[in-house]
């Protein structure tokens, strides 16, 4: 039976060590790795359109020696026919040996894997869950601060629909001494069953504010999100919330020395491209990261190793 | 007040005062064509009042769906004028196809064939959430 990652949760704290060691060791040496999946095909099923995440997977499986197939847009595949997900990858489930999708409806990603024959990772289902960020973000957080404990975590923005948010605390729940500052504005408050389940239940200190400068001398993590369209079915609603926070050079004078920025990109402006400069900037070696950790990902669901070839 | 007492059919006894009527919509009694008796606000030792239902016809009910609407009922089967079984209900770990996800972004909303499944995520709050989109129904 194949093994899918649908959820960062999916993952045993274990496990998402071993994924950060082997991206380490990527890092450290990529050539140990070039044929590790050769005669291995990914398939990207992009129903919503994607730069980065997209290009990442495709990427790291041509790093590790496979080949790549699929599509970016829904637009260019028989979805747009009324084809369903789950007879779509019934079928490229019979053409690849592992599959990454996207999907908007929430949800896709588990129709998915109940129709596919190989392993599938969601690459982001609507506004609710994106576990290859969070371990992007979690390969960023080791490196940049090189730990997960006793950190206090800002997290900024679309608190309400933004998925790698959603993500990122379930996993850092996870860790001893974190703590949350959860700052946005009322209309995109994270959703209760968040709160409740991964911080309150778990008896996690964590504070609320509107005011990222009230905070922000406060934070070892700035996690900056976008307010995003997509997420909106009321124009006007967008529009008023889109600019509620704005991260300038001013308000990072207000942060510790060592703090960073992260962002799962793309952003809009909600950073301003002078900070981009700050040292403390890292949302673009956070990109970076990406692409090794999801080729170690990779690897593990398809039971490879450079070592020892097949695992499984 | 008398209400005749059956033979062969189900008495669900110990409903929480006031949700006979939902219960009754769930199971779909009004397309069965055996006499129905809907009692309201019955006074009860343990639970100050309840509600019950009895069903003159021996017919499969959905149990889960008696689960999730009031945990606490009890289901008795009567045969020949006997209390047959009698079963103690919980709140089901999962419902299929009793909920309906109203949530516009969840899959369930456009894929076709797929049974609408809640996941019992807080027994405390007897709190559901469905499984493809963890929103409550």
């Amino acid at each position: 039976m194949s093994r899918h990652l649908l959820n960062i949760l999916d993952l045993s704290v274990t496990e998402i060590d071993e994924l950060i060691a082997t991206a380490d060791d990527i890092l450290a040496c990529p050539e140990k790795y070039r044929e590790v999946c050769k005669y291995k095909t990914l398939a990207t099923l992009f129903f919503e359109p994607s730069t980065r995440t997209r290009l990442s997977f495709e990427s790291a499986m041509l790093s590790l020696g496979g080949n790549v197939l699929g599509f970016s847009d829904s637009a260019s595949s028989s979805a747009k026919k009324g084809e369903s997900v789950a007879d779509t990858v019934a079928i490229v489930s019979g053409y690849a040996d592992i599959i990454a999708m996207r999907h908007p409806k929430e949800g896709a990603p588990l129709v998915a894997s109940e129709h596919s024959r190989v392993p599938v990772i969601n690459a982001g289902d609507g506004g609710h869950h994106h576990p290859t960020q969070t371990l992007t973000d979690l390969l960023t957080i080791r490196h940049e601060k090189g730990r997960f404990d006793g950190l206090t975590v800002g997290l900024c923005g679309d608190l309400k629909f933004g998925r790698t948010v959603h993500s990122l605390i379930e996993a850092l729940s996870r860790y001893e001494g974190i703590r949350f500052v959860l700052i946005s504005p009322e209309e995109l408050k994270l959703p209760s069953f968040v709160k409740q389940t991964y911080i309150k239940e778990k008896g996690l200190p964590y504070s609320q504010s509107t005011s990222l400068e009230e905070v922000i001398g406060e934070l070892d993590i700035l996690y900056m999100t976008r307010v995003q369209r997509e997420r909106f079915f009321n124009e006007e609603e967008y529009l008023r919330l889109k600019d509620s926070y704005i991260l300038t050079p001013e308000k990072m004078r207000l942060a510790k020395e060592d703090m960073i920025v992260m962002h799962p990109l793309p952003r809009v402006n909600e950073i301003a491209v002078e900070v981009d400069d700050d040292p403390r900037a890292c949302y673009f070696r956070q990109a970076y990261y990406g692409k090794f950790i999801r080729m170690a990902l990779i690897m593990k669901l398809l039971g490879l190793s450079a070592e020892k070839g097949e695992t499984v | 007040m008398r209400i005749d007492s059956i033979r062969n059919g189900i008495v669900i006894d110990h409903i929480t005062a006031g949700k006979a009527m939902e219960l009754y919509r769930m199971l779909r009694l009004e397309e069965l064509d055996c006499p129905v008796a809907v009692i309201k606000n019955a006074v009860s030792q343990k639970q100050g009042k309840k509600d019950i239902i009895k069903i003159d016809s021996s017919i499969e009910i959905d149990l889960d769906v008696i689960g999730y609407i009031s945990p606490n009922a009890t289901v008795c089967i009567i045969r020949d004028g006997v209390v047959q079984e009698k079963r103690h209900l919980a709140l089901p770990k999962r419902l299929t196809g009793i909920l309906h996800c109203k949530n516009p972004r969840c899959i369930t909303t456009t894929e076709q064939g797929i049974k609408q499944v809640f996941v019992l995520s807080e027994t405390d709050h007897a709190s559901y959430r469905c499984l493809y989109c963890d929103a409550r129904p």
